[in-house]
């Protein structure tokens, strides 16, 4: 008979090795659901794990495209972990992320056509206080009446897909050519335009501000008091209290964190990349990036890892419904899986299977 | 001017259908919280349900196989919940959230080649001379089965909960898993009966939208259902009738918003769009900010159970 | 002499790195009540966790009535006539007296026939109850009447009972005694746990005793004296701590007239509380658990905020600080529950020598964590305080309940404080590491710290405190000199058996 065993300490081999492990298993179980869907399943994992970097046909488009993807995955990634480790569920990142799209877009457009240094500076911050202010909403509830944050920071997304929607359709559509929904192109605006800084890299301002978000979150969450409080708050609530934490403090800094980069990530997204407040505009980037912060290990640097995969597999993604013709959604149940078979060899390190013997079992 | 051009009889029974889909999800999701279960993956469960129920109606041409095909479905994807959650502890709150990006890629994908057809149509319920009151019989009794069906099972897991031994036991499981494991009671086996009752329900309540109200499989199209349907939970402190009450005054609202929209209020649609979610929060605000702890929330919920002994 | 009713044969059971119990063998007869003594860790549980079918032996037999028996779950040891009374209920606070009950029987009644025998067995054994009420607003006496009751109600031939005084006042006890003397006498057998001496000898026919796993003897407490018992126990002379003699000095806390409104549904507000605490002073605060004593904790630690002035600390208004400010004015405190209140379980002791002394004792600068400096401090701790652990890399959880309290309350007493206040300090501990304990808080008496020793064991009350009081729903009784208390007096001050009428007078 098999039983589960909790360990004494967790495992520190297997924390490290289960995000490998997943991702393998998520390539077996794919490459079978490939080959159920009647495509060779060693072209499309090939397609989507290694052509976008190493082909000669698809690298020069898609190895920038590497960091374009991945940068608003970790610069929200970051964020989140740090909530979770304090068990404060942020999953309404990708309502953060349009609502810091649209204020960093409300910007320029209020500035267009002006030209002038200062307006990209104003964009960043403006973006990073829309998402701020929308994680504040539920950050606020809970700490006020005590509402759940899972819930209404993922209702919130839906009303801020509307309010995008009503942002693209009215307020913020393009003067110039009323006919179709959407705004200026701010790709075209170059005080707003959050252009590519070297040549052919996918290296932009959005890319800088995650390998900053990174550095401050591993200095602050290994180093800092408030790092050590937020995950002490996270395993041990009563022990925080007694360490002197104030819970509503920390639900606060932690949404307002998240809130805060995934605002950013969406601003730098809408200024360059995305070039326009869009009804489609919205990626989903917001909840890839859950799956990103746990397959990181919540970690910072795991996080910077499991976001280029990711962004890897968003763009063998385009190249494999190219090629193959393979379905847009396959990405998404790939993606799914990996938190599957993630969270499912997790046991394995607060856990040791034994085998023990029937007749006394 | 613009209210006096909605009918209320068609309201009350339009208030009825918009409730159902959530009623189905919140009432399942209901015992799994009793239990001491906390599943986020409402959403992908309900759209899990959607998707089979709709793809299993159109290649039988019976909406009632696509129904049964619903709960399977829905039920398969909460054993996945009830594996990784159950067997091998994981997180509640993570499992849940796999559990809906997932659901809702593999609908997406199942789903691709139904986008843009018809399903068959369920018929109404004859209730005969009952559908001829003035008023209340537009309004009450003009239904298809499943709108009925959805009160008794309410009414089903009312009596369930409240008198039955197994009731009890469930009960006893979610307050406090360790004095039940001492009694001798089987944790696991229990919350892993009730994790598949609620996936059942969630994906029952799928395929009402896909069948019965939209009728259409498009994807994505429970578009946060599931997780008003967890919210009603809360908003009807894990009680039965109050969760059906819920439902009903948020398909109210639904309802009464579509009514201005079709009205021609000035009003931007996306606008209108966005109340069903604001008054959900608002109602998540009410209740939660009721002193105390809601003594009616199960002692060990979203506690990890793990034997010890 | 009794006939044998369950007889236990080289019983073995194993968990990976301890051997829980190894060989044990004993017999317990029809209608006697027997004791089962042991101090923590010693296989008491995993040992009748067997004979109640929750656990399964590795090795060895058991029979019962002279029929074999290997219960699988706790239902077949039921059905075979044997019923136990947990330490920690098993019982569930949102559902009512009668479906708790109906819960722990195999075959029980409709809801309302229940209900009426629950009335009927309940005053018959002198344990009132009302089985419509929720379990959640029962005192712990009465919660333990909910579990008696339960057993009583399926005719048992075996009463496993665990620990069962360890939440009643003397009277209270007095009143369970009274009971099980007239179960006995009905003839049902009672395995009685404990590792309370004098209630031994007071009503066992017959002991055994246990100690890391084995059994030590089986013998008649009434021919042993307590210290005899206790060596048998513990395997060691134990000395009693020394106390020096010493002066009090000045009020150094104070706390007057505080109302204060508990934090937790299920848990009790203080009312009305005046005490003061001198330099030098060793108080003590006894009282049956559930009255009050984690909310008076969380009250002088700042965990709860109170009005400023109604807590002083040498005449300054202290009650609004929080637990670091009053830490840095010298007020520590350490909790009852070690793990998840007074140390992070899945922290190191590193991690968790900072939870506290991060202000007093320097570790941050400006935010930023000297981990070189926690580290050291860690250590400085487990040395001196004798924690036996690999090294301070350990998480907190792996440690155990002795080793985990040494190390919480040495990093109080390492903090330098001026008061200290520790809630329940050596429960659960094994006995070297209790006197360990008691020693460290009367020599930081010595030094001149007011100390507040909250506690439900009268004996360590008795042998650390200089002044006495004791808690009672909330309320505080004036303090009185410890000595020359009886536990008669101290009895009367916990409230007695207030609610308890004594309804028989069946002896055995």
């Amino acid at each position: 008979m098999i039983r589960l065993e909790k360990r004494k300490e967790p495992s520190k081999l297997w924390r490290i090795a289960n995000p490998f492990l997943a991702v393998a298993l998520t390539m077996l179980a794919g490459g079978i659901m490939f080959a159920m869907l009647g495509k060779d399943p060693f072209v499309a994992i090939r397609l989507i794990f290694f052509d976008p970097i190493f082909s000669e046909t698809f690298a020069s488009y898609s190895r920038p495209q590497l960091l374009i993807k991945s940068a608003p995955l970790i610069l929200i990634a970051v964020g989140l972990a740090i909530g979770f480790k304090a068990n404060v569920w942020n999953i309404g990142a990708e309502g953060q992320y349009i609502m810091g799209a649209l204020f960093g877009a409300g910007v320029a457009l209020a500035f267009f056509p002006a030209p002038g240094w200062y307006i990209f500076p104003l964009m960043v911050l403006a973006g990073a206080f829309g998402g701020f202010l929308w994680a504040m909403i539920p950050a606020i509830l809970k700490t006020r009446f005590n509402t759940n944050e899972i819930l209404v920071s993922l209702l919130l997304v839906y009303v801020a897909e509307r309010i995008l929607a009503a942002m693209a359709l009215g307020l913020m559509r393009n003067p110039d050519q009323p006919g179709f929904p959407g705004s200026r192109d701010l790709r075209r605006y170059e005080a707003a335009y959050n252009s590519e800084l070297i040549a052919n890299t996918g290296m932009h301002w959005g890319v800088v501000a995650a390998i900053i978000a990174v550095i401050f979150a591993y200095v602050m969450m290994t180093r800092h008091m408030l790092g050590f409080h937020i995950q002490l708050a996270g395993q041990a609530p009563r022990a925080a209290r007694f360490g002197g934490v104030s819970p509503a403090r920390l639900v606060i800094i932690c949404l307002g964190i998240s809130g805060a980069l995934a605002g950013l990530a969406g601003m730098f997204e809408v200024s360059g990349p995305g070039g326009q407040v869009r009804i489609e505009f919205a990626s989903g980037y917001g909840f890839t990036a859950i799956i990103v912060a746990f397959l990181g290990r919540l970690h910072p640097i795991g996080i910077v890892l499991a976001g280029l995969l990711l962004g890897l597999t968003y763009i063998g993604g385009e190249l494999s419904q190219m090629m193959l013709q393979l379905p847009g959604a396959a990405i998404q149940v790939f993606q799914g899986m990996l938190l599957f078979f993630l969270l499912a060899l997790d046991f394995q390190t607060n856990y040791r299977i034994r085998l023990t013997q029937g007749a006394h079992a | 001017m613009i209210l006096g051009s909605i009918n209320p009889a068609v309201l009350l029974a339009a208030l009825m259908v918009a409730a159902t889909p959530i009623l189905l999800a919140a009432i399942g999701e209901l015992v799994v919280e009793k239990s001491g279960v906390l599943n986020l993956g409402v959403e992908g469960m309900m759209i899990m349900g959607a998707c089979v129920g709709f793809i299993v109606a159109v290649n039988t041409g019976s909406p009632f196989i696509g129904f049964v095909g619903a709960a399977l479905g829905g039920m398969a994807l909460s054993l996945l919940f009830a594996l990784l959650t159950q067997a091998l502890m994981t997180n509640q709150v993570a499992s849940g959230l796999a559990l809906t990006l997932f659901g809702l890629g593999l609908t997406a994908l199942l789903g691709q080649r139904y986008v843009g057809i018809t399903p068959p149509r369920t018929p109404k319920l004859d209730l005969g001379l009952l559908s001829d009151i003035p008023f209340l019989g537009r309004a009450l009794f003009t239904h298809d089965i499943v709108v009925y069906l959805t009160i008794a099972l309410v009414g089903a897991v009312w009596w369930f909960l409240k008198y039955s031994r197994a009731g009890m036991i469930l009960r006893a499981v979610g307050e406090n898993h360790d004095a039940a494991h001492a009694l001798g009671y089987h944790v696991k086996r229990v919350r892993v009966l009730a994790i598949m009752f609620g996936g059942a329900c969630a994906g029952l309540g799928g395929a009402y939208l896909s069948l019965i109200r939209v009728p259409q499989w498009t994807e994505g199209m429970t578009v946060g259902a599931g997780w008003i349907a967890l919210a009603l939970v809360v908003f009807a402190s894990w009680r039965p009738w109050r969760a059906m009450a819920g439902a009903y005054l948020f398909g109210g609202v639904v309802v009464l918003q579509l009514n201005l929209q079709a009205a021609g209020v000035r009003i931007p649609v996306e606008y209108l769009s966005m109340s069903p979610y604001l008054i959900t929060i608002l109602v998540l605000v009410i209740i939660s900010s009721g002193k105390g702890r809601s003594l009616n929330a199960p002692g060990s919920l979203n506690k990890p159970f793990h034997a010890s002994s | 002499m009794h006939a044998t009713l369950l007889q236990l044969d080289g019983l073995s059971k194993s968990y990976p790195g301890v051997r829980a119990n190894d060989d044990v063998s004993f017999a317990i007869g029809e209608g006697q009540i027997h004791a089962l003594l042991g101090e923590n860790g010693a296989g008491k549980s995993t040992l009748v966790k067997m004979i109640y079918g929750l656990v399964r032996p590795d090795a060895g037999q058991m029979t019962l009535r002279g029929a074999p028996f290997a219960p699988a779950q706790p239902s077949e040891a039921r059905q075979s006539g044997v019923a136990m009374v947990f330490q920690h209920f098993s019982l569930f606070d949102a559902l009512d007296v009668a479906e708790n009950v109906a819960l722990g029987m195999e075959n029980p009644p409709p809801l309302r026939d229940l209900a009426a025998r629950i009335r009927t067995v309940s005053e018959e054994y002198g344990l009132p109850l009302d089985p419509s009420r929720l379990v959640g607003e029962l005192s712990a006496g009465e919660r333990q009447r909910v579990e008696i009751v339960r057993c009583l109600l399926q005719d048992p031939k075996l009463l496993i009972m665990d620990e069962p005084t360890s939440v009643l006042t003397p009277q209270e006890v007095d009143i369970l005694f009274r009971t099980l003397r007239k179960l006995s006498s009905e003839g049902t057998a009672i395995l009685y746990i404990s590792h309370k001496l004098e209630e031994i000898r007071a009503l066992c026919d017959e002991a055994t005793i246990l100690r890391g796993g084995r059994k030590i003897a089986t013998c008649d407490p009434r021919e042993k004296s307590a210290r005899e018992l206790a060596e048998l126990m513990v395997g060691q002379l134990l000395n009693p701590p020394e106390r020096p003699a010493r002066a009090m000095g000045d009020v150094l806390l104070e706390v007057e007239a505080l109302s204060l409104k508990s934090n937790n549904p299920f848990g009790t507000s203080l009312k009305d509380i005046s005490f003061q605490l001198r330099a030098g002073e060793v108080l003590g605060i006894a009282g049956v658990a559930g009255n009050g004593q984690d909310e008076l904790l969380l009250m002088l630690s700042g965990e709860l905020r109170a009005p400023s002035h109604q807590v002083r600390l040498r005449g300054q208004p202290v009650g609004h600080l929080g637990p670091n400010g009053r830490r840095g004015l010298g007020v520590v405190a350490a909790p009852e529950e070690r793990l998840g209140h007074a140390a992070a379980p899945d922290m190191s002791l590193t991690e968790n020598a900072l939870l506290s002394a991060s202000g007093r004792k320097r570790l941050e600068q400006g935010g930023f964590i000297d981990w070189g400096k926690t580290e050291t401090f860690a250590r400085e701790i487990i040395t001196r305080f004798d924690v036996r652990t690999p090294g301070p890399h350990v998480l907190a959880r792996a440690l155990s309940g002795g080793n985990l309290q040494k190390f919480v309350i040495g990093r109080e007493i390492e903090l330098d404080p001026d008061v200290i206040i520790v809630n329940q300090p050596t429960w659960g501990v094994d006995a070297s590491a209790a006197a360990t304990i008691r020693q460290a808080l009367l020599d930081l008496a010595g030094k001149g710290a007011g100390v507040l020793v909250i506690s439900q064991d009268l004996d360590e009350l008795l042998e650390v405190a200089d002044s006495f009081a004791a808690l009672n729903e909330g309320r505080l009784s004036k303090a009185r000199p410890a000595k020359g208390l009886t536990v008669e007096e101290i009895g009367l001050m916990m409230g007695g058996a207030h609610d308890m009428h004594v309804a028989h007078e069946v002896t055995s």
